[in-house]
């Protein structure tokens, strides 16, 4: 399998933490157990992440043929084995089959509407050391976490734009991102948006219940690859490399109180049929656990990063992606599914008439540079982006161009009870 | 048939379908009301919590009554605190309860739907809670002093049809509340079935939201209601089980 090269060292690293650099990335046994929790963070019992990873590793997809995916096209029901049929290699000649399926799915469960809302990144320091992303503790960006003050004129720039939906993100650091910065965030971020979400490091539920009563309802976390050996060796340092905690956010957010939890694999660091499998079983899981929360899937790909603009998803392209998607829609109809600017103009435009169901615009991954982008007001203290976009639209033209294909764009349809 | 109106919280109406306003473009809902002859229409509240831009509740006609829904409730308190703030909202004192512990079906708690019924009812609301086709919870919910019950026909968006046909049966024979069929309808045929059953009203949304031409599927529905409300005023001809009827009476040897 072809694979990214990601090492990359920057000439501002001292000999001793160039060093360190180095032996995490050649030598395995200077890098610490991934299966195993860090003091402090919380374990509870589940049985969640047994049944995800045994279905994981018996999934064959090569065994699958275009017959079973016939089968399950024919069915107006989608049982596990019909899914592993629609993400096996088999179905790539059907793909316009699942999309007719998926669109008509989708539209008994969300009609025509579209969702639009924007990602706010208030700092980007981070602890840990993720070889593909650009945050990664070892890249020479400029950081930057934005004060209160910041952050309320970031909002108040977002919401004038007529965005009423927001995501938090913050780059993995506790020490920098302290749950109380996120905590105060929130609480400002409900003064100008009806709806507030968070893509933070994982946390304990209590931390999780906190959050929640500052006014936070949605918890996404990303767990990248779900294929844990895979994991070790991309995510070297810090305490992301806790694997099955991370596992578990979802999960303990749902006990903190939060109203619905998101999930995502990043396409193209391993195995993306497995991975695809895998995040779509651990929604399956958790609503028979939790049958009274929402659940969300993004599908994002490998993006290029400052220093490193050779990153890419391999071999994920668009039609894999549109399978995957497809995939995901005829499996769990109900679920909310997120592209997000990574992706290019025409496949947002493509794929949101099929089965996406919410789309992010006026987006900015870098930090305290949304007045520069929305108002052309020239700021110099910015900190960087965590990746490159590819569809750079704002907020208005993202609203006229899905009103334009016939579709609803809707704000937020979201009361705080 | 002039004088044969349905009645909700005291109010009189003269169509007995009632249309969703959800997952289609909003300046479909004026001509969707208009030919489906509609005088309720539901909303969900938490789509009136937003700007003005897009506000639904601006598109929906003046002269029709509003039903807005608690939908996004998972218990009772939350469709209480739903309720209430529809009512500060301008949206008038109709309300469909509507209380989903389940994200994937979507299909409704009666137990909570009873506890909200009773103290929205108390509250001067005039209740018309969205249920599971069980007798006794819609005795408890007539107890509780709802308007009308609303069992579903099929899960919510599904398109299927009177999957709960005997049921929903029961309520019409047993419950002196109208019944208002929600939920699953997905053609004008489906609801016609249910009218000429003696049900007082038919609910629907996705049906029209997802058919080629809104308006007209709306037109359908109404011609539907109609005909199957007519059917059900004039008494269905009697259906025989096998054939003709016997000639000779199998009480015909019966002396004095």
């Amino acid at each position: 399998m072809k694979e990214n090269i990601y090492f990359v060292d920057s000439d501002k690293l001292s000999n001793k933490a160039l060093e360190k650099k180095h032996r995490l990335e050649q030598d395995p046994s200077s890098r610490r157990n991934h299966m195993e929790y860090m003091p402090g963070m919380e374990r509870i019992s589940s049985d969640v992440m047994d049944k995800v990873i045994s279905q994981v590793n018996s999934y064959d997809y090569s065994q699958y043929t275009e017959l079973d995916v016939k089968r399950a096209l024919a069915s107006d029901r989608c049982s596990i084995d019909d899914f592993k049929a629609y993400l096996s290699p088999a179905a790539k000649p059907l793909l316009e089959e699942m999309a007719q399926k998926a669109k008509l799915e989708t539209s008994k469960h969300f009609g025509n509407t579209v969702y639009i809302f924007t990602p706010l990144y208030i700092a980007n320091y981070c602890e840990n050391y993720c070889v593909y992303c650009g945050f990664n503790c070892y890249n020479d960006i400029s950081r930057k976490k934005l004060t209160a003050k910041e952050i309320e004129n970031e909002m108040k720039v977002i919401a004038e734009s007529g965005i009423e939906e927001i995501l938090i993100l913050t780059g993995e650091s506790k020490t920098m991102s302290s749950v109380e910065y996120i905590g105060e965030a929130c609480k400002l971020a409900r003064k100008y948006f009806r709806n507030v979400g968070l893509e933070v490091y994982p946390m304990n539920s209590k931390e999780y219940k906190y959050l929640h009563e500052c006014g936070a309802d949605y918890i996404t976390v990303f767990q990248e690859t779900y294929d844990s050996e895979k994991y070790e060796t991309l995510h070297l340092f810090g305490h992301k490399r806790v694997w099955p905690y991370r596992f578990e956010a979802q999960e303990r957010a749902l006990i903190g109180g939060m109203r619905g939890v998101g999930f995502s694999a990043l396409l193209g660091l391993a195995d993306f049929r497995k991975d695809a499998l895998a995040t779509a079983l651990h929604v399956y899981y958790l609503q028979r656990k939790y049958p009274h929360a929402e659940f969300s899937l993004s599908c994002p790909r490998l993006r290029p990063i400052i220093n490193n603009d050779k990153i890419n998803p391999l071999d994920v392209h668009e039609a894999e992606l549109c399978q995957i998607i497809c995939a995901y829609r005829l499996f769990l109809p109900y679920v909310g599914i997120t592209v997000s600017s990574r992706e290019s103009k025409s496949f947002r435009d493509g794929i949101v008439k099929i089965a996406a169901t919410k789309v992010s615009a006026g987006v900015s991954t870098g930090i305290g540079d949304h007045e520069e982008k929305y108002n052309g007001k020239d700021i110099n203290d910015t900190g960087d982006e965590q990746f490159e976009i590819a569809d750079n639209r704002s907020f208005n033209q993202m609203y006229q161009d899905i009103s334009d294909e016939g579709l609803q764009p809707v704000l937020n349809d979201y009361v705080y009870v | 048939m002039k004088n044969d109106k349905l009645i909700l919280g005291g109010k009189a109406f003269d169509s007995r379908f009632i249309l969703g306003s959800g997952k289609y473009s909003l300046d479909l809902i004026k001509a969707a009301v208009e030919n489906a002859g509609a005088e309720i229409i539901t909303l969900a509240v938490r789509r009136t919590n937003t700007r003005e831009s897009e506000n639904i509740i601006d598109y929906i006609p003046d002269n029709v009554t509003l039903l807005p829904n608690t939908s996004g409730a998972r218990d009772a308190k939350e469709a209480v605190r739903i309720a209430r703030m529809s009512r500060e909202l301008g949206c008038g004192n109709f309300v469909k309860i509507e209380i989903m512990k389940d994200s994937k079906y979507l299909l409704p708690d009666n137990a909570e739907t009873v506890k909200a019924t009773e103290i929205l009812a108390n509250e001067g609301f005039v209740v018309l809670p969205y249920m599971f086709p069980d007798l006794y919870a819609a005795r408890d919910l007539q107890n509780a002093g709802a308007a009308a019950v609303m069992p579903l026909a099929s899960p919510i968006g599904s398109n299927r049809g009177l999957s709960s046909k005997d049921f929903i049966q029961i309520l019409v024979d047993e419950i002196d509340l109208p019944i208002i069929v929600d939920a699953g309808i997905g053609a004008p045929s489906q609801a016609a079935a249910a009218m000429e059953m003696g049900c007082a009203a038919v609910m629907c949304n996705t049906a029209i939201a997802t058919a080629g031409n809104i308006p007209l599927m709306a037109s359908a529905f109404k011609k539907a209601i109609e005909a199957g409300r007519e059917a059900y005023l004039s008494g269905l001809g009697r259906v025989l089980e096998r054939g003709a009827a016997a000639s000779d009476p199998l009480t015909g040897f019966l002396r004095d």
